[in-house]
């Protein structure tokens, strides 16, 4: 391992291009995510920052390009072994399985390192050894009042709230976020900006994000998408003052 | 509320505390009847419902409990049938080895049509299940072992492990009878493993079990052989109870049946198959006087269940039961 946290960068995307159909979402990005940093994706609608996430966590294949993750080419890895490799996403509507308990919820993630998860004939109760902490997660997130509710119950912020313990039961080095906050009111916001903060503790976070004050509030580095490409890098305060990034995005009336 | 999930697992979470206790009491009621019942009611009838319950719940297993909706599941059930005649038949085998050669070539058909299918999703998944069936009943009409449109008659049900004589329908009756009660625990501890709690969470939302790490398509693919190896069983026993294996075992009507009885009785709720399959059975049986204005019958209550009770019958009494509970709850 100490060979690997040698390597600065945790993800290294460089000339990700992705087309559909001879129109370019992403055209040649060259993606760096420093180790134990929160990193922003910004940009206005149709910037291509969700056709990265998908391509970056392999649930779209690049059309040209490469992907390191920890130093490991993950280019042609199917999403599922991404996953594995300890790089764990999130969706833009909220990513839960609704009919399931909160508590089903989260243990399905931990069920999955103890591989038992083909064994069709054994008792779910075999599962139960997992409570404890799968609780534990969910008192992280303020969630075991609703421990026995269904998922699909829950109001839209504790979904949320959901989905990350979910996350964070497979112990990831490193989440992806898309639009943590979208849809939230005030208070869960500031709830979901907390909670994004103290997970970050010895993780690395790269999210996508509309709402600036948290992405001032959080972030180490942000950058702007722009058409699919990247219009500049950098800390909030000089990427905020960018006069291009400034009319990019009040161009659009796309900011908050 | 109105989610826009498809698949609405009524009763999920109630499955704990005293909701198992009331389950294996029920469970115990419903065996002690059915030991009973032949004496009441005409044993074949009820061994030609068992059947077809058994067929139903392993096509649940995939729809209500997976997501993935198999528009071919005939070649399982006929398939099985096939084999299970001709080796008994032809070949001289004993029935319980003629019924276990019917479930591996089901699981065996299962694994190759399931290979192909489970890489598409939704209306594709169907259509190629559709297709492989379309593929395999031809198949059936022309190969010669098949008995073409004769099928294979008179198949001898001969002694179980040469001591039961199947010839006799009280015999035969339990024999059935053990075989739906085997098959239908096989899939209760199925959707009630580890491997079902995946299953549930593939057919929840499939893309956050695959970033959750799982290789959701090796899950399918399992579940399909399970599906198709309990459909594959359910024909073999048909076989014995019929003497028969014909064309319409493998014909696309039947995986239509199978997919009115299932969402008749409820998907996604374990008794809902065996509910519908009674009620599909028994109109089949009962009107059968009307000749051909039985599928018009069934094609209104299909049309009636579909719009009044889009849960089933049984979905809905879950549905029912648990808003009494909330009630008194809260």
């Amino acid at each position: 391992m100490d060979t690997v946290s040698d390597v600065p960068y945790i993800v290294e995307a460089s000339g990700l291009t992705k087309e559909f159909k001879g129109f370019a979402a992403v055209k040649n990005v060259d993606l760096r995510i420093r180790r134990h940093t929160i990193h922003a994706l910004i940009g206005p609608n149709g910037a291509g920052k969700t056709t990265c996430f998908n391509l970056i966590t392999k649930f779209l294949e690049p059309t040209r390009g490469t992907i390191r993750l920890n130093g490991k080419d993950i280019t042609r890895t199917p999403p599922a072994d991404v996953a594995r490799l300890g790089m764990v996403r999130s969706f833009q509507i909220s990513a839960t399985f609704p009919h399931l308990t909160v508590m089903d919820n989260v243990r399905i993630a931990l069920q999955r390192p103890i591989g038992n998860s083909f064994h069709f004939w054994k008792s779910e109760t075999s599962l139960d050894a997992l409570n404890d902490r799968a609780m534990a997660l969910l008192a992280d997130v303020d969630l075991i009042s609703y421990a026995k509710h269904l998922a699909v119950e829950l109001p839209y912020g504790r979904k949320r709230a959901l989905e990350i313990a979910t996350t964070l039961a497979l112990e990831p080095e490193m989440l992806l976020l898309d639009e943590p906050t979208s849809g939230m009111g005030r208070e869960d916001i500031a709830r979901t900006s907390d909670l994004i903060k103290r997970v970050s503790e010895g993780r690395t976070i790269l999210m996508v994000e509309h709402n600036l004050s948290v992405v001032s509030d959080l972030s180490d580095t942000i950058t702007v998408l722009a058409r699919g490409e990247i219009l500049t890098e950098g800390p909030y305060s000089e990427v905020s003052k960018n006069p291009q990034v400034v009319e990019a995005y009040m161009g659009t009336g796309g900011a908050h | 509320m109105s989610t826009s999930t498809p698949a609405h697992p009524a009763g999920a979470p109630a499955a704990t505390g005293s909701g198992a206790s009331a389950g294996t009491l029920f469970g115990i009621l419903a065996i002690a009847v059915l030991l009973a019942a032949p004496f009441g009611v005409y044993p074949v009838f009820l061994m030609k419902v068992m059947c077809f319950a058994l067929f139903a719940c392993a096509f649940n297993l995939l729809l209500g409990y997976t997501g993935l909706l198999s528009f071919g599941h005939a070649m399982f059930f006929g398939g099985s049938a096939y084999v299970c005649a001709h080796t008994i038949k032809v070949m001289g085998f004993s029935p319980e080895l003629g019924i276990l050669a019917g479930v591996v070539f089901a699981a065996a058909l299962g694994f190759i049509s399931g290979l192909l299918a489970i890489r598409r999703q939704g209306i594709y998944f169907a259509m190629v299940t559709l297709a492989l069936a379309q593929m395999f009943f031809f198949f059936c009409l022309q190969a010669r072992f098949t008995g073409g449109e004769d099928g294979l008659q008179a198949v001898p049900r001969g002694s179980l492990f040469g001591i039961f004589d199947l010839s006799k329908d009280i015999n035969l009756y339990y024999l059935v009878l053990a075989i739906f009660v085997f098959g239908f625990l096989v899939i209760y501890r199925t959707i009630h493993s580890p491997f079902g709690q995946v299953l549930k969470a593939i057919r929840e939302n499939e893309p956050r079990a695959i970033s959750l790490g799982y290789r959701v398509n090796q899950y399918k693919l399992l579940a399909f052989v399970l599906s198709a190896a309990l459909a594959g069983l359910a024909g073999a026993t048909k076989v014995l109870v019929f003497q028969l294996a014909s064309l319409t075992d493998v014909a696309w009507q039947m995986s239509g049946e199978v997919i009115l009885m299932t969402l008749v009785g409820g998907m996604g709720t374990i008794l809902g198959p065996i509910v519908g399959a009674a009620v599909i059975v028994t109109m089949q049986n009962y009107l059968a006087g009307l000749g051909e204005w039985v599928l018009v019958i069934q094609g209104v209550i299909f049309v009636l269940a579909v719009s009044l009770f889009r849960r089933g019958f049984v979905g809905e009494v879950i549905a029912i039961i648990q808003q009494f509970k909330a009630k008194k709850a809260g």
